[in-house]
């Protein structure tokens, strides 16, 4: 049933939204952002790669409506624009969904429940949730664990559960924050294939923040690479999103070249954030 | 295998304390037997059962007026403790402005304060306020611990979902809160019933009450030995009721899910 991953995915360039001259500044007199330009664009894979402290966390937190620009605006492509966070919902549907570092479950409750919650909040029942809910488990391959609690599975599956709380409202953009990072490398590994496969699935846009060259080259179609001090775009890495990406790939020279693009430009940015 | 390891599945796990408290039990025989002491001074183990089964009416009596009082006060505790919480945790000037006098109330000993409840208040609720004022501490700061200990990336998940406040509360907060509740429900249940005991026994001095404090204050005037080790064992058994059920209702609540009851059943 689902099309080759080129077809969906031929980098339409339209951007689903535009950030430009932005700022942040807490309240502490730390500077995350300044100056920021980026856009994202409809359908693609975007890593956000960079040192720790440049604000790419800060980047998503921003897109996600989770808190404001202290300067610069957020322009959304006219329709996609998300109900903020905390306004009034109209419809289940969220546009936005976001997958934390830690899994974030609700230990009191199970996976089923868990992956109800964003619907739940939308008040959509629990048996109109259940075949959206299903779907999602069937998805990230723990239709056999909806029963069971959070403290009973791994963390790579109570990773899965969260993504599989992310997609259960169908959303048009999918922010992940170094989702993988406090995992394995053969989980790591095996829920990087799967994200993909996912990706190619749903067709939805997914922007990932992540400090390793290698996960980000893997996964994404472009790849901005943050320096720190003030916290900003330094580089662009494009990766041609027909490449397929396969264990294959990942030890294919062209993969090693790109991540060795990534990496020079990832050192040159932390130069420039060092000075 | 080391020997802890077994012991904790093995029958010898309830055999041994038993076998300790039998043989205190029979130590306690001995010695006043041997030595002959009077009951007025020292009651052996199988009069002191005798007189809980001769004085059973009075005793029970007074032992459900205790308890009532117990829970009663254990209920307003929760009330109060978990009501005020959530102010608390909704606006940090009335927490600021209110935490205090509960902070005095708590470490006023209550001993202290019963004879001034006395004199404004009928004694049922002097005793009673004597109760709750001690079960109330550790219901509203550890209730007021839990819904301060929420995860924040849960609650940006909450606003992400456009969740309402009510939402948040029923579905985030209290959720989070409730194994540090339990946990303070669990202190209040022994301080209701040493708040009610003192509160007996301040009340009782005045030549009034019923509860099992008041028998062991009359019982001791009286040199009736016997009863007053029977009127303690009472109370002994009503706090540990008093505790087992609040840890049935915890394990019943958190076994699922909750680190402190896991392994526990």
């Amino acid at each position: 049933m689902t099309p080759p991953a080129d077809e969906i995915h031929s980098a339409t360039d339209a951007p689903l939204l535009a950030l430009s001259g932005v700022g942040k500044r807490f309240a502490n007199a730390v500077t995350a952002l300044d100056g920021l330009d980026m856009q994202v664009r409809q359908g693609e894979f975007l890593s956000l790669l960079g040192p720790s402290g440049c604000g790419k966390s800060t980047a998503l937190r921003l897109i996600a409506g989770l808190s404001e620009p202290t300067a610069g605006r957020i322009a959304w492509n006219g329709a996609d624009a998300p109900r903020r966070a905390g306004g009034a919902g109209v419809s289940g549907a969220g546009a936005i969904s976001f997958v934390f570092q830690e899994p974030t479950l609700m230990p009191w409750a199970n996976v089923f429940a868990n992956v109800h919650l964003p619907l739940r909040l939308s008040g959509v029942s629990r048996r109109a949730a259940e075949p959206a809910i299903l779907e999602a488990l069937e998805m990230v391959g723990l239709s056999a664990f909806r029963e069971a609690y959070p403290r009973e599975l791994s963390g790579g599956m109570k990773m899965r559960v969260s993504i599989a709380r992310a997609l259960v409202t169908k959303p048009r953009l999918l922010l992940m924050d170094e989702p993988f990072a406090a995992l394995d490398e053969i989980t790591r590994f095996k829920l990087n294939n799967d994200l993909l496969q996912l990706w190619r699935q749903l067709g939805c846009t997914i922007v990932f923040v992540t400090h390793s060259v290698f996960e980000s080259v893997f996964l994404s179609s472009r790849i901005l690479v943050f320096r720190a001090r003030p916290g900003r775009v330094f580089a662009e890495v494009s990766i041609d999103p027909a490449q397929p990406r396969d264990d294959a790939f990942r030890t294919s020279p062209e993969y090693a070249g790109l991540c060795r693009r990534a990496s020079t430009a990832l050192a040159s940015a932390m130069d420039a954030g060092a000075g | 295998m080391g020997i802890g390891m077994g012991m904790e599945r093995s029958p010898f796990r309830w055999l041994l304390p038993a076998a300790v408290l039998a043989l205190l039990v029979l130590a306690w025989e001995l010695v006043v037997r041997l030595n002959q002491l009077p009951p007025y001074i020292l009651p052996s183990p199988l009069l002191v059962a005798q007189t809980l089964v001769k004085d059973r009416v009075v005793l029970f009596q007074s032992m459900l007026v205790t308890l009532h009082t117990t829970v009663l006060a254990l209920a307003f505790a929760v009330l109060g403790g978990v009501g005020l919480a959530l102010v608390f945790a909704s606006s940090r000037i009335v927490e600021f402005s209110l935490f205090p006098i509960a902070v005095i109330l708590q470490v006023t000993p209550i001993i202290a304060i019963a004879p001034l409840m006395l004199i404004y208040l009928s004694t049922d609720t002097a005793v009673l306020v004597c109760a709750w004022i001690v079960a109330f501490f550790p219901v509203l700061a550890n209730t007021t611990l839990g819904l301060k200990s929420i995860d924040p990336n849960l609650r940006d998940l909450f606003r992400l979902s456009g969740a309402s406040g009510w939402q948040t509360l029923v579905q985030l907060k209290l959720p989070t809160a409730l194994p540090y509740f339990l946990g303070g429900l669990r202190i209040a249940g022994g301080l209701a019933l040493i708040g009610a005991v003192v509160g007996e026994i301040a009340a009782g001095s005045a030549g009034q009450g019923s509860g099992l404090a008041f028998r062991i204050v009359e019982s001791a005037y009286r040199l009736n030995i016997p009863r007053l080790f029977a009127s303690l064992l009472l109370i002994s058994f009503a706090g540990i009721l008093i505790y087992g059920v609040l840890s049935l209702v915890s394990w019943l609540a958190l076994r699922r899910w909750h680190e402190s009851e896991l392994g526990a059943g």
